[in-house]
C-alpha cells in the first residue's frame, strides 16, 4: 500500500500535471471518486449541528461540561472524541477596513466586512481613540474544522501497524482493532487532528462517516449543516464548485475570501477536506503551510546513516590508534 | 490573541473612509496588512500541532537507553577484537539489559499494551516506529547471544558473530531514534531532522564510552578514552548546528525544563570528556567520567524531548517558520498567485 504511494509521492513536485488519486496509489484498482468536504466558512453560522450530529451518529463519548472563555467555542480543538469542532474568532476592525485583502482584489467599496455586526454605530468622529475606536465594528468568524484527510497523509504514512489505511473513497480511517495506542499519528499531523483517548490508549479521528459513505450516504455533519457550509461530493466537483463561490464573493466585494487546502500542490498535496476563509489560517488554528513530515524522510534517514557511519569510524578509529599506540609502547619498552 | 491590532489603526483608517478616493484605501488597507502580518495570530494561543502523549520517562529513557546499548555493542566490539574482553563482557551485558528496558518502556508506553505484536504485523518504510520495531527485533538476539556468549565463555565462535552481528546493527538503533522524532510535525524536531541524528550518535557513542569507564578495569580504557572525547565532541558540534538551523525554535532548547536539561548535559559531558583521558592512571577518574558521561546522555535526550513538546504547544513555533517559508517562497517567485 505504501510502497505504491511513496513512487507517486513529491507533493509540490514539478511533475504535478497528473491529479495524485490516493485510492489509486494505495492500490485500488476500480476506486469509486474521490470524496471530500468543502466546508465554505463564510455561510457557516455557528451553530454546532455538525458538532451534535458527529458525536450522534459516530456515538462519541461527551467531553463534558466546561466553559473556555473562547468566545462561544467551548468545544476548543478537534482531538479524540470531536471529530468536528466550529472555532469562533472574535475580531475588532475599523469601518469600511478589508480585512487584509489579497492583491488584486476588488476595492471594498461601501460595503462591510462579511461577519461584521457595529459596534457603535454613528459614534462621533474625532473623539480619543480608545480601546474600541469611533465606528469600529465586531467581526465574527466562524468555522467547522475537521481532519483534512490528506492526500499524503502523516498520519497513515509513520501508523507502525497499519491500523490507519486510505479507504477506496481516498479518505484515510483508523481501525480500532488494529491500533495499538502508539501514538505516533498524534505528532505527525500537521494540523493536530488526530487524538488518543486517554481512558482507551488507541487513537480516534473523522471517518468521513465511512460506515454512511458504504451505504452511498453523504456524512452526518454535511447532512445536519443547514446553511450548506459544509458541503459534501466528489473533491474534484467541489473544486469546481469551491472556486466558483471564490469568484462570486470577490465579486461581490469580498477580497479577503480565500481558499485553503484546495491546492494539489500544497505541502500535503491538497485536502480531501479544505475551506473557504475570511481570514490567515492561523486565525482560525489552522497551519499556513503545512507540509507531510514524510516527504524529508529519505534525507532523514541518509542522515541517519551517515550519523551511523560516523559512529562506527570514531570507534574504529579510537580502536586502531590504541592498537598502535600500544604496539609502539611494547616495542619501546622491548628496546 | 486574536486581536487584530488593527483596532489601533482605526481612527486613521475611519477618516480615510470619509475623505479619500477608493485607491487610497486600498493603499491603508495594504498598510494594516502589514500590521497584521508583523504581529502574531492565532486561535485564542492555542497549539496548531498536538505534542506526542508520550512519557517522558518512556520515550526519551527509551532513546537513551537504545543509544547506550547500539553504540554499546559497537565499542563492544572493538574491545572483543582489541582483546578488552572484560569490558566488551560487561558492555555486551549493559547493551542487552539496556535494549530489554527499552523495549519493555516502549510497551509499557503504548496505549494498548497487550497489542505490542501488532507493531510487527506490518512492514512499513514509511514508518520509523516500524523500521525500528524490526531493528530492535533482529538487534534483541544478537545483543542476547553476544551477551550469553561472553558471560558462560561458551561458543566463542557464535559470541563472536553475534558481537558483529549487533555491531553491524548498533549504528541504526543508535541514530534511528532521531528519525523517529524528527518525522513528526513537532517543530524542534523536524526542523532539526538534518542534525538530530548526529546528536543522538555523538550522545549514544558518549554514553557508551562512560558505560566502558564506569564498568571496565582501568588497563582496558584505552579506545573509550578516546571515544568517549570524540563522542563529546561531536555531539556539541551537532547541537550548535541544530540550534542554528532552528532559528526561533532554538528558543525552545535553551528555555523551561528544556534549558535546564540541555545545559546540565552540556556541563556534565564535558566534565566526563574532560576527566576521561585520565582513566588510564586512576581508577576513580574512569567511574567519575563514565557516570558524567553517562548522565549527560539522559538529560541530552530527555531535554530534546521536553524542547518539542515544549515547541508543539506553542503555535508561535509552528505558524512562524511556516510564515517564513511562505515569505520566501513569494520572494523566489513573485509572479505566483497565492
Amino acid at each position: 500500500m505504501t510502497a505504491a504511494e511513496d513512487k507517486t509521492r513529491r507533493p509540490g513536485g514539478d511533475g504535478a500535471a497528473e491529479p495524485h488519486d490516493p485510492a489509486r496509489a494505495s492500490g485500488y484498482t476500480d476506486p469509486p471518486e474521490r470524496v471530500g468536504f468543502f466546508t465554505d466558512t463564510s455561510v457557516c453560522i455557528g451553530c454546532k449541528a455538525c458538532e451534535v450530529a458527529c458525536k450522534e451518529w459516530n456515538a462519541l463519548p461527551a467531553d463534558g461540561f466546561s466553559l473556555s472563555g473562547m468566545s462561544y467555542d467551548n468545544t476548543r480543538e478537534l482531538g479524540a472524541s470531536t471529530w468536528r469542532h466550529v472555532a469562533f474568532v472574535e475580531q475588532t476592525v475599523p469601518d469600511g477596513a478589508s480585512g487584509g485583502a489579497p492583491d488584486g482584489a476588488v476595492a471594498p467599496g461601501d460595503r462591510p466586512l462579511l461577519g461584521l455586526t457595529p459596534v457603535e454605530p454613528a459614534s462621533a468622529p474625532g473623539g480619543d481613540a480608545a480601546e474600541e475606536p469611533p465606528g469600529s465594528k465586531i467581526r465574527w468568524l466562524m468555522s467547522s474544522d475537521v481532519c483534512k484527510h490528506c492526500t499524503h497523509a502523516a498520519c497513515l504514512d509513520v501508523c507502525p501497524t497499519g491500523a490507519l489505511f486510505r479507504t477506496e473513497f481516498g479518505t484515510v480511517v483508523v481501525q480500532d482493532d488494529i491500533c495499538n495506542g502508539c501514538g505516533y499519528c498524534v505528532p505527525a499531523c500537521p494540523y493536530g487532528v488526530i487524538e488518543q483517548r486517554p481512558d482507551d490508549g488507541r487513537a480516534f479521528k473523522c471517518t468521513m462517516c465511512y460506515d454512511r459513505l458504504g451505504a452511498g450516504m453523504e456524512p452526518a455533519c454535511a447532512k445536519a449543516c443547514p446553511t450548506e457550509s459544509i458541503q459534501f461530493g466528489p473533491l474534484d466537483e467541489l473544486r469546481e464548485r469551491a472556486a466558483q463561490r471564490l469568484d462570486a464573493l470577490h465579486d461581490a466585494g469580498v477580497p479577503e475570501a480565500r481558499l485553503y487546502g484546495h491546492d494539489p500542490d500544497d505541502g500535503v498535496g491538497g485536502d480531501g477536506a479544505f475551506f473557504l476563509l475570511l481570514d490567515e489560517p492561523e486565525v482560525y488554528g489552522l497551519p499556513p503551510d503545512p507540509q507531510v513530515t514524510t516527504r524529508d524522510l529519505p534525507r532523514m534517514w541518509r542522515h541517519a546513516a551517515a550519523a551511523g557511519v560516523a559512529l562506527l569510524c570514531a570507534v574504529g578509529a579510537s580502536a586502531a590508534a590504541t592498537a598502535v599506540t600500544a604496539v609502539t609502547a611494547r616495542r619501546k619498552a622491548s628496546a | 490573541m486574536t486581536d487584530h491590532g488593527s483596532a489601533a489603526n482605526g481612527g486613521q483608517s475611519a477618516a480615510g473612509h470619509a475623505a479619500s478616493p477608493p485607491e487610497s484605501r486600498r493603499r491603508g488597507g495594504g498598510e494594516q496588512l502589514m500590521v497584521e502580518r508583523a504581529s502574531f495570530d492565532s486561535y485564542y494561543g492555542r497549539p496548531v500541532v498536538k505534542a506526542p502523549a508520550w512519557e517522558a520517562r518512556d520515550i526519551a529513557g527509551y532513546f537513551f537507553l537504545g543509544g547506550l546499548a547500539g553504540a554499546g555493542s559497537v565499542l563492544a566490539a572493538a574491545l572483543h577484537a582489541g582483546g578488552a574482553h572484560r569490558t566488551a563482557a560487561a558492555l555486551k551485558v549493559t547493551a542487552v539489559g539496556s535494549v530489554g528496558l527499552a523495549t519493555a518502556a516502549l510497551i509499557h508506553d503504548l496505549g494498548v499494551p497487550s497489542r505490542f505484536t501488532h507493531m510487527l504485523r506490518v512492514v512499513k518504510p514509511s514508518s520509523p516506529m516500524s523500521v525500528g520495531s524490526w531493528l530492535l527485533a533482529v538487534y534483541g538476539p544478537f545483543a542476547g547471544a553476544a551477551a550469553l556468549s561472553a558471560v558462560t565463555g561458551r561458543a566463542p565462535r557464535a559470541g563472536a558473530a553475534a558481537t558483529g552481528g549487533a555491531a553491524f546493527l548498533g549504528p541504526a538503533v543508535a541514530t534511528y531514534t532521531a528519525v523517529l522524532a524528527a518525522d513528526t510535525a513537532v517543530p524542534a524536531w523536524h526542523g532539526a531532522h538534518r542534525e538530530l541524528p548526529y546528536v543522538f550518535a555523538g550522545s549514544a557513542l558518549a554514553a557508551a564510552s562512560g558505560a566502558a569507564l564506569l564498568l571496565g578495569p582501568r588497563s582496558e580504557t584505552g579506545v573509550a578514552r578516546a571515544t568517549a572525547v570524540l563522542g563529546a565532541v561531536g555531539e556539541a558540534a551537532a547541537d550548535h548546528l541544530m540550534r542554528r538551523r532552528l532559528g526561533s525554535v532554538a528558543t525552545t532548547l535553551s528555555e523551561g525544563r528544556a534549558g535546564r536539561l540541555l545545559r546540565a548535559a552540556r556541563v556534565l559531558t564535558a566534565v566526563g570528556a574532560a576527566l576521561a583521558p585520565a582513566s588510564g592512571r586512576f581508577r576513580a577518574a574512569g567511574v567519575g567520567a563514565g557516570a558524567a558521561l553517562l548522565a549527560g546522555s539522559v538529560c541530552t535526550r530527555f531535554g530534546v524531548f521536553a524542547a518539542g513538546v515544549a515547541s508543539a504547544q506553542d503555535p508561535a513555533h509552528t505558524v512562524g517558520p511556516q510564515r517564513a517559508r511562505l515569505a520566501e517562497r513569494a520572494e523566489q517567485q513573485p509572479d505566483a498567485a497565492g
